[in-house]
């Protein structure tokens, strides 16, 4: 296997409602990302897509946005894995360029929420036999998990607030955030309940958005870019598919199993980390994660936040950009935002956001209940 | 779910019916013929007790479609007494606010309609243990 390294990226600005069309936003990522990387031609392409058959009424998105983006000829598969899409398109991206079967391969991941009703379809990521009957809902199952956590390890009610707090503050300089103002933890627990205990602005928002990265052997990578990224590690683990038949609930054992697993891969400890992109669709996501990936005690991982470690210039900064809930969380193109973000923190490019001397960089998306999950690692 | 899925799954929805692994003695609920404990077949019915106790739930104020008019409804993760976690809703729980370890027992009750003129869904929901005279 040939090491791979991130050689173009591309963003378009989360909106709440793109006045671009699925196809349109698709190919915008992909133009951006070639022109990033200086090419106008690549192998594969490798797609995510949540929602679109369900909301737009189109499935065959990879080769949609490849004559979009006039990639005639070229292969064009989609890579699902629920809501971690987007990793998964990174991973398919990067075994092919890996396996030496392409040279230029592009990954992208487009969502367009807007133009429906996004949670029915975002339950399908649920056991629909077992969970979806009884009226559960994912939002459901992230306010039963916050409710244990708070229940089993005494936290305060508002010991979660400063996730989205942190998010927001991050997000404020990233002119691809869909939210770019600070929030108060006042605000975050005055903020309506959805779903006792999970309060609005826990959640993620509802949005739109596309964003695609080019890989590239890394040996012939300067060719393309003067500063490329190496991918470190790639890895995804599942878990049993609901909830309710895991021993613990709140251990994540798939974040906890691709975490270590990338650790092995990349070679590295945890402790080299300078920065993670946690997949944080819901606070208490963002802090099983810290917990299942090492750097927190379980029933401790709230005290990083609390405590500000998880600020630029703390322990382990997260959400360095705004994360899912202040950049946004467009389903399928997420994993590729998260990239995105850790090639501009690793390069220098990030502005008010740098985390100083950033040169290991992690993310991991969330298919499901935490039940699938991909982490990657990225170094310079 | 189509009917056909609907009927296949009756015993389990209506009766809270499913397996004993006979080689390990694992309680297995919903059934799946293969132990998730030991991994050997497992197809002897077992009918759980419908006793145990609340792991946790949330109370749903916004529901999804074709749950509206139960909405606020509260789902809860049940542990049976025999061990396994289920997803289910609460109900009776107007005249007692529901807590993580309350015990509850199982009801048959009306999930839900697929449309006006579509089945109606029939299956288990946990209500708190009844107090007895």
């Amino acid at each position: 296997m040939r090491s791979v390294s991130v050689v173009g990226i591309g963003q378009l600005p989360v909106e709440k409602a793109s006045n671009l069309s699925l196809r349109q936003l698709g190919g915008e990522a992909v133009r951006r990302a070639m022109e990033d990387a200086g090419v106008d031609r690549v192998d594969a392409l490798f797609a995510s897509n949540m929602l679109a058959d369900e909301i737009q009424g189109q499935k065959h998105i990879a080769a949609l946005i490849a004559e979009e983006a006039n990639l005639f000829g070229v292969e064009a598969l989609q890579a699902r894995a629920a809501m971690a899409g987007g990793a998964a398109a990174i991973r398919v991206a990067f075994l092919s360029v890996a396996s030496g079967e392409a040279d230029l391969a592009i990954a992208v991941g487009v969502e367009k929420m807007s133009e429906g009703v996004a949670t029915p379809a975002l339950s399908k990521a649920l056991d629909a036999a077992r969970e979806v009957p009884d009226g559960a809902t994912m939002i459901s199952k992230n306010a039963e998990l916050k409710r244990m956590y708070l229940d089993r390890y005494n936290v305060p009610e508002d010991g979660l607030v400063n996730f989205p707090v942190v998010a927001h503050d991050h997000a404020r300089s990233n002119p691809f955030a869909l939210y770019k103002k600070a929030i108060s933890p006042g605000e975050v627990q005055s903020s309506r309940v959805v779903h006792a205990p999970l309060r609005l602005f826990e959640c993620s928002p509802i949005c739109d958005g596309a964003a695609a990265v080019v890989l590239a052997p890394s040996e012939q990578a300067r060719a393309y870019n003067p500063n490329p990224v190496q991918i470190l590690a790639s890895s995804v683990v599942t878990d049993r598919f609901c909830i309710d038949d895991r021993e613990d609930p709140l251990q994540l054992e798939a974040a906890h199993h691709s975490s270590y697993d990338a650790y092995r891969k990349a070679n590295i400890n945890r402790e080299d980390i300078h920065l993670f992109e946690v997949h944080d669709a819901f606070s208490i996501m963002a802090c099983l994660q810290l917990e299942a990936a090492g750097f927190a005690e379980p029933g401790q991982g709230w005290l990083l936040a609390v405590e500000d470690e998880i600020r630029l210039q703390g322990q382990i900064p997260i959400t360095t950009m705004g994360g899912l809930k202040a950049r946004g969380h467009p389903i399928g193109a997420t994993g590729l935002y998260q990239v995105c973000e850790i090639v501009l923190q690793l390069t220098g490019r990030a502005g008010e956001n740098q985390v100083r001397n950033a040169e290991i960089g992690m993310m991991q998306s969330v298919g499901g209940a935490a039940t699938t999950v991909l982490t990657h690692i990225f170094g310079v | 779910m189509e009917i056909t899925s609907h009927w296949r799954i009756k015993k389990q929805r209506y009766s809270l019916v499913g397996e004993e692994c006979p080689h390990c003695s694992a309680k297995i609920f919903p059934p799946r013929d293969i132990c998730p404990e030991c991994g050997d077949e497992a197809k002897d019915h077992y009918q759980f007790s419908g006793r145990g106790e609340v792991y946790s739930y949330t109370t749903l104020y916004n529901a999804p479609a074709g749950y509206e008019e139960q909405a606020p409804y509260t789902v809860a993760m049940v542990q049976l007494e025999e061990g396994p976690l289920v997803t289910a809703q609460l109900t009776d729980i107007d005249v007692k606010e529901p807590e993580v370890g309350m015990p509850v027992e199982m009801v048959t009750r009306k999930l839900g309609s697929e449309g006006d003129r579509g089945i109606l869904i029939y299956g288990y929901k946990f209500r708190p243990v009844l107090e007895t005279a």
